[in-house]
């Protein structure tokens, strides 16, 4: 059987050598994260941050999550009629809203899903815990995440 | 000389050597881990020692110190054992006629090129002994695949030496960087004289040079190792202190690889303008300096190219470097007859 004969790679070789050459002084883009950090772009996916007051307690969030990472809970109540010799009205209060992290795949669906803009992303990385139920965050927590949600860009005319 | 005084001689000639080879041997890693990294766009180690990381190669050493010392159940545990202290001795023997100034030699034999390619081809043999008893696929490939590949270095660094030595008319190293210390041509008053890298052995170094590189089996001739195919090789089953001897001996083979081809043909720890009796003081620095341009050239390889089959070292080795290096001993013969 004849067998191909290996050409000689030229300048591929050569190519190459000056590509490595000339990577090595160039300086690296490495950012040495505990010592210096990077500033996330503003809409990046960090963490998802919740709104209880605009929680309806729909449930379309936890139904869509690819994941299944969140968990919420709720029970109806009822409120006094606003006005005198109104009826009383029942509405849904929030018990219970929170999100895995540790499953979460940052998809953002629930976001893109929530009728009433009760999810938010945050652009906040740093949440990482020693124990895989801190990754657990409650309501209280997701509320707090609230604060550094960035400005929503204005909607175009 | 007195039989003491002989051998208080050979022991401090020894441990300077050992300590200067095995520290350099520390700076070539250094090197690698270093210029590997930066080729690759990262900044490699970092925080060992405080500042660039330069005591990676110390901490790694360390670590590797610690390791338990396993020799595997079905190993032929003697020459298990035996195998990496056979390749840093062998390699640490071909210090014992490199010069690096015209009296900082150990022993300057009148066969010095033979001597040395002889010894440095016994590391092979310490690659074939670990690769045979440490009882392990993997292992025994890699060391066939070493044996193998000795067939296809072996002999054009030997031709490509040859025509060196042919060209200085002497075996010694001495006497080989001497050949190139003499005056070449004299334009008006000046009297140049050049290495024989520069007188016709151009052809004859790139064949040195890619048999070295082979011979130390680095990519891209490292089939003996190819961790994506055969985990470590031979090194497979090795750790602790002796996968250490393995590792200092590949860097200490570099250096002496290096050494060898400068001294060949770059003219070893002689060069321009440097006045002789600053030889035996320069000369260890010129070496050096010649050496790290090689040791980088060899890193910088190492980071470029990608990995041969080893029939492609065969066909490349016996139908074009063997070829070339007869040719080239031919026509350095002619010249060296007719000038």
């Amino acid at each position: 059987m004849s067998q191909k004969r290996i050409a000689f790679p030229f300048p591929g070789l050569f190519k190459g050598m000056w590509v490595t050459l000339r990577t090595l002084f160039r300086k690296t883009p490495t950012v040495f994260y505990p010592d210096e950090k990077e500033i996330p772009v503003p809409r990046a996916r960090g963490v998802i941050s919740l709104d209880t007051d605009a929680c309806t307690v729909c449930m379309l969030c936890a139904r869509e999550c690819p994941d299944w990472c969140i968990y919420i809970e709720g029970h109806k109540e009822e409120v006094p009629p606003a006005k005198e010799g109104g009826r009383v009205r029942t509405r849904a209060k929030l018990d219970r809203f929170d999100i895995d992290y540790a499953l979460c795949m940052y998809c953002g669906i629930c976001v893109e899903v929530c009728p009433f803009d009760a999810l938010f992303w945050s652009p906040e990385y740093e949440y990482s815990e020693h124990s895989i139920a801190g990754m657990l965050h409650d309501k209280e927590r997701l509320t707090e995440w609230l604060a550094t949600v960035p400005e929503a860009p204005a909607v175009e005319s | 000389m007195t039989t003491g005084l002989f051998a208080l001689d050979t022991a401090i000639k020894v441990v300077v050597v050992l300590a200067a080879m095995l520290s350099g041997a520390l700076v070539v890693i250094f090197a690698e881990l270093k210029i590997g990294a930066h080729m690759q766009h990262r900044p490699g180690p970092y925080y060992a020692g405080g500042r660039f990381g330069w005591a990676q190669p110390l901490a790694d050493g360390l670590k590797f110190l610690q390791k338990e010392d396993l020799v595997p159940n079905g190993a032929d545990s003697r020459v298990f054992r035996a195998a990496p202290y056979l390749v840093v001795s062998a390699t640490l023997a071909t210090f014992v006629v490199i010069p690096f100034g015209p009296d900082l030699v150990v022993r300057d034999l009148d066969l010095g090129v033979f001597y040395l390619l002889a010894i440095s081809s016994i590391t092979t043999l310490g690659v074939l002994m670990a690769g045979w008893a440490s009882a392990n696929k993997y292992s025994l490939i890699g060391g066939l695949r070493a044996a193998a590949q000795l067939i296809a270095y072996e002999l054009p660094l030997l031709l490509a030496a040859v025509a060196v030595v042919v060209q200085a008319g002497t075996m010694s190293l001495n006497g080989i960087v001497e050949a190139q210390a003499e005056t070449f041509i004299t334009v008006g008053s000046f009297d140049i004289s050049v290495p024989f890298l520069l007188k016709g052995q151009l052809i004859g170094f790139a064949i040195f040079m890619i048999a070295a590189v082979a011979e130390l089996s680095r990519i891209p001739f490292d089939m003996p190792i190819a961790e994506s195919e055969l985990t470590m090789g031979y090194l497979t089953e090795y750790s602790g202190i002796r996968f250490t001897m393995f590792f200092l001996g590949e860097y200490l083979a570099i250096i002496s690889m290096a050494a060898v081809a400068a001294t060949l043909y770059l003219g070893g720890y002689w060069a321009p303008f440097v006045p002789e009796n600053l030889l035996n003081a320069a000369g260890p620095l010129i070496l050096g300096a010649k050496v790290a341009l090689l040791v980088f050239i060899i890193i910088w390889i190492r980071w470029t190219w990608p990995r041969l089959r080893e029939d492609q070292l065969q066909d490349m080795a016996w139908r074009w470097l063997i070829p070339l290096a007869l040719a080239n001993i031919v026509i350095a013969g002619i010249f060296k007859v007719a000038f």
